[in-house]
């Protein structure tokens, strides 16, 4: 069984009830800036990335939109493709806002992936530490050592 | 005014014992129409009823029985009946266990026929 690779340990066991439920091909747990926290069924490093960077980039494109509408932002969208969805879904945890994308195949549907987000955001919401106050500069040394520990928690090296 | 749709099933609804019954797309298992009785959770019903005729399906084809007309659940304190449609739309059906399935089968299947 595939399990969730997390940078914060208190994301894993949600979405790994998430993935069973759904069936899920890949999930990615980030914040909107596109800092990524957990994914599930990526294997490289520049996918996650670059999802992470494009889903973060759509959810804040259609904000826009949202706002030009009179709303404050979408919670959710979904693309569908012949063969794959994404789902892309916004939840408000003590940390801060989170977005959760999610690629679905034929074997789940957006109804699915729909019913398990509600849970998904519950369980997370319920899971998240309260936010740590860093004192100090952040410095550039730190920044790197930190994206390093990151990318080894995401792809356990 | 009502949907046409949500009149269809105003057939199967009033058949002894239904408590609410639901078109749903197959493939995605979101909810078309419903006409439900308060406390059934139209959303999640119409999700994992497309999740389970998609599985059951794979079952009658692999078994070699051709392909899945209808699907009854029967649980402890009620019902729960699927028709797939040609057309991709379930037909779904909830009921206690007072419910008068082939009655409900027979205008589901009607409501197949003309859902598209």
């Amino acid at each position: 069984m595939r399990r969730t690779r997390a940078v914060e340990a208190w994301t894993v066991e949600p979405l790994d009830r998430f993935v069973g439920e759904t069936g899920a091909r890949l999930t990615l747990l980030m914040t909107p800036a596109g800092q990524v926290l957990a994914q599930q069924g990526f294997t490289r490093a520049v996918d996650v990335m670059a999802s992470a960077a494009l889903g973060a980039a759509i959810f804040s494109s259609t904000g826009a939109i949202a706002r030009m509408l009179g709303e404050r932002e979408f919670r959710a969208l979904n693309h569908q493709g012949r063969h794959y969805g994404v789902f892309l879904g916004a939840l408000d945890a003590s940390r801060g806002k989170l977005l959760v994308l999610v690629v679905y195949g034929p074997d789940s549907s957006l109804g699915l992936v729909q019913l398990f987000f509600e849970d998904l955001a519950e369980q997370l919401v319920v899971a998240a530490p309260e936010p740590e106050v860093r004192h100090g500069p952040i410095l550039a040394a730190d920044f790197e050592r930190e994206l390093d520990e990151s990318l080894a928690s995401l792809f356990g090296r | 005014m009502t949907h046409p749709y949500v009149r269809l099933l105003g057939q199967i609804t009033r058949v002894g014992g239904v408590r609410g019954a639901m078109l749903v797309v197959a493939d995605d298992g979101l909810v078309v129409a419903e006409s439900l009785m308060e406390g059934i959770g139209g959303a999640a019903v119409a999700a994992l009823a497309a999740s389970l005729t998609r599985r059951f399906a794979m079952v009658t084809k692999t078994s070699a029985v051709g392909e899945l007309g209808f699907l009854h659940l029967q649980g402890e304190d009620g019902t729960l009946a699927i028709v797939p449609a040609p057309t991709g739309v379930l037909v779904v059906a909830v009921g206690g266990s007072d419910m008068n399935v082939g009655l409900a089968r027979l205008e589901m299947l009607r409501i197949a026929e003309v859902a598209r």
